[in-house]
């Protein structure tokens, strides 16, 4: 009788979908179908495997038989199950709602839909495979695997914007990946290990991890769009097909965010300064400030959703002063998770939701939304319930984020990113209620006819109720965290007398 | 662009050439892994360091390159790019001549790196990168030596290599771990792997040179 | 000098007058081409830290090889889409100056 525990499903939740993406490609008129039953399988595995590291702990795999150094190690503790997961529900939808957004008799859409498949499921691959590895320059690999097929799928919807715009973000990632590279080896050099655990073990003093740690984190901070180098974002994400869009917001940012807290949290948190953790956490608040300013006064409605990524990547950054090397930093740490996942899915929703509007608006302007409300009342709906998500209202998975954020930053006596939450939350309030009040303006006459689909309404709703549901599941999802997490504490501190 | 920009790109340049080589010059002596890699070489199923590191210990790696080779195809080929222009004139003597000389030699070279690659520099890479040497000398003499091959042969040719590299993956989570290979086979099963990718790698590398994806028109203008 | 600090050094070089040239140069091309510079520079200090035993270390070598097989995926889709660029565009550059102002105000670009 195999036991959840006896199950090797590390290996499968790469090499799921990546045998399905060579199949999509391979057997072209059948993608569709072999996309939807391998985002299927990958989904089912990747939510077993985070039901696994609930129940029996951190999870290794050890490629070739070989064992670090030598080898390649994969590895699942709770932050990475969590990924793997978030990559799961978020991945499902996105599929379903590409299964229906790419329908169509042109050749054209013939086209899109014949290159989408291949491209996500690589995409996907690229995820989980990033998510679980152990390997620091296996890590590397997966980076570039996610940026290229990334930068093709922006560039699938063809137009100058969406080509323009893969191409800056092709530079600018293989710009990020080339200096984390460069980190990498210099980290070999140091400690003669590529493995991330054994790499935690080594003591690493001295000039070359110092230089090795700021390659990677500036290679990571590009990739992540973290201000001032957010600048490539916005054009990506906004000209990207709707799907994919979805996709690069809610998935792909998070990858280099998650690899920026293996190597502050897991591998060198001892060389981490009050210089470098105020530095990024005050870069993140002008990421919210700038990126909620922006979205607030930007033309096209998947502009402001664009620069909401901006602004709410910018609360993530919160953790390194709120967490690094705070005696009680679990706090910060959950309630980053909490975000990235509470994100992941409200922010999908929005623009699978925009996706829909844009099909049936007059242009694709913020204005040009007047009187949808009337013709598409359950992706509105979608919507307002991303925004507020987003927005950190009770009881969804954003309010409980940012709760505990609050939390952290008023207990450890750091208050001044109270304000900047706060502030932050004000501004996406404002920026979402803009759109919806456009949404919501009464056309006269009739409202205009549009074609609908249920699948693609449907599954956006889908994913913005996941954003409500977590706030309900929070304290699960802090168990799972727990397991392998790098710092201690409650999940709400007490304030200091 | 502005002289500002120059500026602060001149420093910011020089600061980050400045650090590496601050590093550099503060390297710790150190093998490395090359005494692990020696430790067990007689497991690894070939004779050649950097081959057993690539094929074998850190086989994993390799697998999600050779995806990244495809991914850029498929990427490539996504983009709608035009077929190459045919020129005007016929290509000239010493070309047609030269590539007459040079292709089969350089297909036969192929076999032989990737023969090699077991005791020597060598291997899937290198053999690839000749063959679509060998395919970008065809197209300057505007041959297509696969034109009349169906676009799904020519796909499924392009993916043999991460699709076998994958199931050779998979089979070895029958009595082991991925990418586990019993000792005994391992050089066979590197050989394998290595021919398929090898095919794979020339075919990419050679019609990323031409950029437009092959298509036969049929009747009713559907791609297959 | 030896031949660690010769590749080192050379390596860092690469990087640096390959960023200037990536940030610098606004045709798509030698942009694409100043981040193979950099790349090769980075492989060049990899090259460095294998070379640091007498017998060199396999380990940095395969990082290397699998790092110039990413490379060339990554230059063959960039050239690529640098061409789609220029046709849909009119030209290879960028041009971010222009970009932020075409976004702002635009009508119907693409559905979704």
């Amino acid at each position: 009788m195999i036991g959840l525990a006896d199950l090797a499903l590390l290996p499968w939740v790469v090499a799921l979908p990546l045998g399905g993406a060579v199949l999509s490609f391979v057997l072209r008129t059948r993608a569709p179908f072999v996309g939807l039953v391998t985002a299927l399988a990958t989904a089912a595995a990747g939510l077993l495997l985070a039901a696994q590291v609930l129940a029996a702990g951190v999870q290794r795999h050890l490629v070739g038989g070989w064992g670090a150094p030598l080898g390649i190690d994969l590895q699942a503790d709770g932050l990475s199950a969590l990924m793997v997961a978030m990559t799961a529900v978020v991945g499902l939808g996105v599929s379903v709602y590409g299964s229906a957004y790419f329908a169509g008799g042109n050749e054209d859409t013939a086209h899109q839909r014949a290159y989408f498949w291949p491209l996500w499921l690589l995409l996907w691959t690229a995820l989980n495979a990033l998510f679980v590895t152990a390997d620091a320059f296996n890590a590397y690999v997966t980076l570039e695997l996610l940026g290229l097929s990334a930068v093709a799928l922006v560039a699938l919807a063809a137009t100058p914007a969406a080509l323009t715009g893969a191409m800056r973000y092709l530079l600018v990632g293989l710009l990020g990946s080339l200096l984390y590279l460069l980190g990498v080896g210099l980290l070999y050099g140091a400690a003669a290990t590529l493995d991330l655990q054994q790499l935690a073990q080594a003591p690493l003093s001295g000039r070359v991890a110092a230089v090795a740690l700021a390659a990677i984190t500036a290679g990571l901070v590009l990739k992540t769009a973290l201000f001032p180098f957010h600048f490539w974002l916005p054009p990506a994400h906004a000209s990207a097909p709707a799907p994919v869009s979805a996709v690069l917001s809610a998935l792909v940012v998070k990858a280099s965010f998650y690899l920026l807290l293996r190597f502050w949290f897991f591998v060198a948190p001892e060389l981490a300064s009050a210089v470098l953790t105020t530095g990024l956490g005050l870069l993140g608040a002008a990421a919210v400030l700038w990126g909620g300013l922006r979205a607030l006064t930007a033309e096209r409605l998947k502009l402001v959703v664009a620069y909401s990524t901006v602004a709410q990547i910018g609360y993530l950054f919160l953790v390194f002063p709120l967490g690094l090397g705070q005696p009680e930093g679990f706090t910060a740490w959950g309630g980053a998770a909490l975000l990235v996942l509470a994100h992941a899915t409200a922010k999908a929703a929005m623009f699978l939701s925009a996706g829909v509007i844009l099909k049936a608006a007059a242009h694709d302007g913020v204005s040009g939304i007047d009187g949808t409300a009337q013709a598409l009342p359950v992706t509105i709906f979608a919507f307002a319930l991303a925004g507020v998500s987003l927005i950190g209202l009770p009881p969804t998975g954003g309010f409980a984020a940012k709760w505990l954020l609050l939390n952290s930053a008023l207990a450890s006596g750091q208050w001044w990113w109270a304000l900047v939450l706060i502030a932050g939350s004000l501004l996406a309030a404002a920026y979402t209620f803009r759109v919806l009040a456009h949404a919501f303006t009464r056309l006269p006459g009739d409202p205009p006819p549009c074609v609908r689909s249920r699948r693609l309404e449907w599954s956006a709703l889908a994913l913005a109720a996941t954003a409500l549901a977590l706030g309900f599941v929070a304290t699960d999802v802090l168990e799972l965290l727990r397991v392998g997490a790098p710092v201690q504490g409650p999940v709400l501190m007490e304030r200091a007398p | 662009m502005p002289l500002l920009v120059r500026f602060l790109a001149a420093t910011l340049s020089l600061a980050v050439g400045g650090l590496v080589a601050w590093a550099v010059l503060g390297l710790p002596e150190s093998a490395g892994l090359r005494e692990a890699v020696t430790a067990q070489m007689d497991r690894s199923g070939v004779s050649h360091p950097v081959t057993a590191v690539l094929l074998n210990f850190r086989g994993y790696d390799t697998l999600l390159e050779v995806a990244v080779l495809l991914l850029a195809l498929i990427a490539a080929w996504s983009l709608r790019l035009a077929p190459p222009g045919r020129s005007p004139e016929r290509p000239g003597l010493v070309l047609r001549e030269l590539v007459r000389l040079l292709v089969p030699v350089l297909i036969v070279l192929a076999g032989y790196l990737l023969w090699l690659g077991a005791h020597a520099p060598g291997g899937a890479f290198q053999a690839g990168a000749l063959l679509a040497g060998a395919g970008v000398l065809l197209a300057l003499v505007e041959v297509r030596p696969l034109g009349a091959t169906p676009p799904f042969a020519l796909r499924l040719l392009a993916a043999a290599g991460v699709l076998v590299f994958l199931a050779v993956a998979l089979l070895a989570m029958w009595g082991g771990r991925l990418l586990e290979y019993p000792p005994e086979w391992a050089g066979l099963l590197i050989l394998a792997i290595e021919s398929a990718a090898t095919v794979s790698i020339g075919l990419a590398l050679a019609y990323l040179f031409r950029g437009d994806e092959p298509t036969t028109h049929r009747e009713g203008g559907e791609r297959t | 000098m030896s031949a660690v600090l010769a590749y080192g050094l050379a390596g860092a070089a690469l990087i640096a007058i390959g960023l200037y040239a990536l940030i610098v140069r606004r045709h798509l091309l030698r942009k694409i081409l100043a981040m193979n510079v950099v790349g090769n520079g980075v492989f060049l200090v990899l090259v460095a830290l294998a070379k640091r035993s007498a017998v060199p270390d396999p380990v940095p070598h395969a990082m290397v090889l699998t790092g110039i097989v990413v490379a060339v995926s990554a230059t063959a889709l960039a050239l690529a889409l640098a061409v789609r660029v220029r046709d849909a565009t009119g030209q290879a550059t960028l041009d971010e100056r222009r970009g932020t102002a075409a976004e702002a105000g635009r009508g119907r670009d693409a559905p979704g």
